[in-house]
């Protein structure tokens, strides 16, 4: 439990009785969160607007994604596996979702350039893609150690036509390149729009977000009603860093009686390890020591290194709608490994989070045999190459 | 009117960093703002980033900073500054109470957000920006307390080679809808800017030039001749 006391409050964006979500924002940056709130608004209920992102995320991205049936793995583990396949998208994974229509909804603001900050990359490489598409300049804040880690994304960056800014400071991770960012935004928020890549930040993005990542979860859910005799599957699994992919693929089973499962990094657990605190914007839940700083995350997913979760991810904990699991380094790619030879996909690290929890609980109580689960596969494992080189020592 | 003057120091950035809360003293602060260092200081430009990691490395906390503080026994004013993670933790208004600090500046908790604060007697001062619309600017007018602190530029913190015309405008804009002083911030560099910034405000708030003189290993004489330049800068009528 933390320390912080909750109190009530009628400022937007809130996530349940303890308030996680909010606007922690310099004065400096309130009019540009207001601004973007009611774009936001006023596109969302626009048929216009959202027939113009349906269509990109149609013709361009390449919606709607297939569910697979995973099916020599659902043999080996003895339940029924299938797999939303977000991988499939145009760059490779879940963020073209989001991003294309926050960049819709740039232009539909007026705004010139974008700004982004990324972790593993793909929600930067997103973002690049999204600029060359709509003809915005387009600037990406990576941690230090994150650009060593994901070569080949900082270079496709790059070549798309974005500038690709190192962040030196603190952990050189998710965390301090989202800091940079908000400092950046600063400077600039009359010309920038800030695509944030994740259900966090300030109000309106932990909202906004989620909704242009809900396709994921409604499309899995018309797929499992003609796919499924259940129509719902048991469990809906999703890997969790700040919680994009996860809060996309809940959104469709929530009002279900489906199970929901985010799996975070053993290293980066905010959802289950966290304390009730305030950084980038928003309330929630964040690893921090006894004094409150914000502890540094520690995940061989660049995409989950992130020391807090979303605030939905907070309020949906709180309720007990939805468990927040861990699962360590070396499970994760065990699991990328496994899916690779036993269904020829190779996920992103970060997804195999999501798988590899599966393969531990399948069969316990925990996961039930003859359960049917769904396991939403964020992203592709193009990118990890190197890593699995390293690490999955075949 | 006399125009006030407020350094700003990073608690625990060095051993006995509460020398230079003395110097600041007698070089003539009329406040101080002391900064409790937050591991993500996400409104703070590259030097007192650097202070605070510098300060968190060293182990300092905000029990330890406030420790000190407690048993320097400065007389001038001590407005503590620092994060809404910190600042919302239970127990924190107690604790700059028993310290002694008097006000508080939270950088990352707007108007909107600034009631969840729970600091009985401690004076919370808003922060407006050049971007604050005419409305919400009023309503830090009415809602800060102490003084109004007058962000001179869309930026972070940080030393810059002149005073952003935005901060006249917004100086004059504040004085228009409160009658706290106005003291600008961010970005004050040098007493002639401390002077021009005083010009159309009550005062100033001077955070980077003083840290990177700090960094940079000047000692509390040192820093104070510097504070003490800025004291002559603002009395010059």
């Amino acid at each position: 439990m933390s320390s912080i006391t909750a109190a009530a409050t009628s400022a937007p964006g809130r996530f349940g009785e303890r308030g996680y979500g909010g606007r922690y924002v310099p004065e400096s940056l309130i009019p540009a969160c207001q601004a973007v709130a009611e774009a936001f608004a006023e596109a969302w209920a626009d048929p216009g607007f959202r027939g113009n992102l349906a269509a990109l995320l149609s013709a361009y991205a390449g919606r709607p994604t297939p569910l697979t049936p995973a099916l020599r793995l659902s043999a080996e583990l003895g339940v029924t596996v299938l797999l939303k396949r977000e991988d499939l998208t145009h760059t490779g994974s879940h963020k073209i979702n989001n991003v294309l229509g926050q960049a819709l909804l740039a232009r539909r603001m007026g705004r010139t350039r974008l700004i982004a900050e990324t972790g593993a990359g793909m929600h930067g490489v997103a973002t690049a893609t999204a600029g060359a598409l709509l003809g915005l300049p387009v600037k990406v804040f990576m941690g230090e150690r994150d650009i060593e880690r994901q070569a080949h994304n900082v270079f496709r960056m790059r070549l798309l036509g974005a500038e690709v800014v190192s962040v030196t400071a603190g952990s050189r991770t998710l965390k301090d390149a989202t800091s940079e960012a908000m400092r950046h935004w600063v400077t600039d928020a009359d010309e920038a729009y800030y695509c944030v890549g994740s259900v966090i930040g300030p109000h309106p993005y932990p909202t906004m977000v989620r909704e242009f990542q809900r396709v994921i979860g409604d499309e899995a859910r018309r797929q499992c009603a003609a796919d499924l005799p259940s129509a719902v599957p048991d469990y809906v699994v999703a890997c969790v860093g700040g919680g994009s992919n996860a809060a996309g693929t809940f959104a469709g089973f929530v009002d279900t009686s489906a199970q929901l499962i985010g799996v975070e990094a053993a290293g980066g657990s905010g959802a289950s390890h966290g304390a009730i605190g305030v950084l980038h914007g928003f309330r929630s839940l964040f690893l921090q020591d006894e004094h409150g700083q914000i502890q540094e995350a520690h995940s061989i997913a660049a995409g989950l290194d992130y020391p807090g979760v979303g605030p939905e991810h907070a309020y949906l904990r709180d309720l007990g709608r939805a468990r927040y699991v861990t699962v360590a380094d070396d499970e994760a790619i065990a699991a990328a490994v496994r899916l690779a030879r036993a269904e020829g996909i190779l996920p992103a690290i970060e997804s195999a989070h999501a798988l590899a929890w599966v393969l531990r609980a399948a069969g316990t109580s925990e996961l039930p045999a003859g359960s049917t689960v769904l396991v939403t596969l964020s992203g592709r494992g193009d990118k990890d190459i190197t890593t699995l080189i390293e690490e999955a020592q075949l | 009117m006399t125009k006030l003057l407020m350094p700003y120091l990073t608690g625990g950035v060095a051993p006995g960093w509460t020398a230079y809360l003395r110097a600041f003293e007698d070089a003539g602060a009329d406040q101080i703002e002391l900064g409790l260092p937050f591991s993500d200081p996400t409104v703070d430009g590259p030097t007192i980033q650097e202070a605070s990691d510098a300060a968190l490395t060293r182990g300092a906390t905000p029990a330890s900073i406030l420790d000190d503080l407690a048993q320097a026994r400065t007389s001038v004013p001590i407005i503590a500054s620092t994060y809404a993670n910190l600042a919302l933790r239970k127990g924190f208004g107690e604790a700059l109470t028993a310290a002694g600090v008097t006000g508080l500046i939270v950088p990352d908790l707007p108007l909107d957000e600034v009631d969840q604060l729970q600091v009985p007697g401690i004076a919370v001062s808003l922060l407006a920006s050049p971007a604050t619309p005419d409305d919400r600017l009023a309503e830090i007018g009415r809602r800060s307390q102490g003084f109004v602190y007058a962000v001179s530029i869309m930026g972070t913190t940080g030393e810059r080679d002149r005073l952003a015309p935005s901060a006249a405008t917004l100086a004059a804009r504040l004085k228009q809808v409160t009658d706290l002083p106005v003291l600008i911030g961010f970005g004050i560099s040098s007493p002639a800017q401390a002077a021009e910034a005083a010009s159309v405000a009550d005062g100033v708030i001077v955070g980077a030039a003083v840290m990177r003189r700090v960094l940079d290993g000047a000692g509390p004489t040192e820093v104070g001749a510097f504070v003490g330049s800025l004291r002559a800068a603002l009395d010059v009528r």
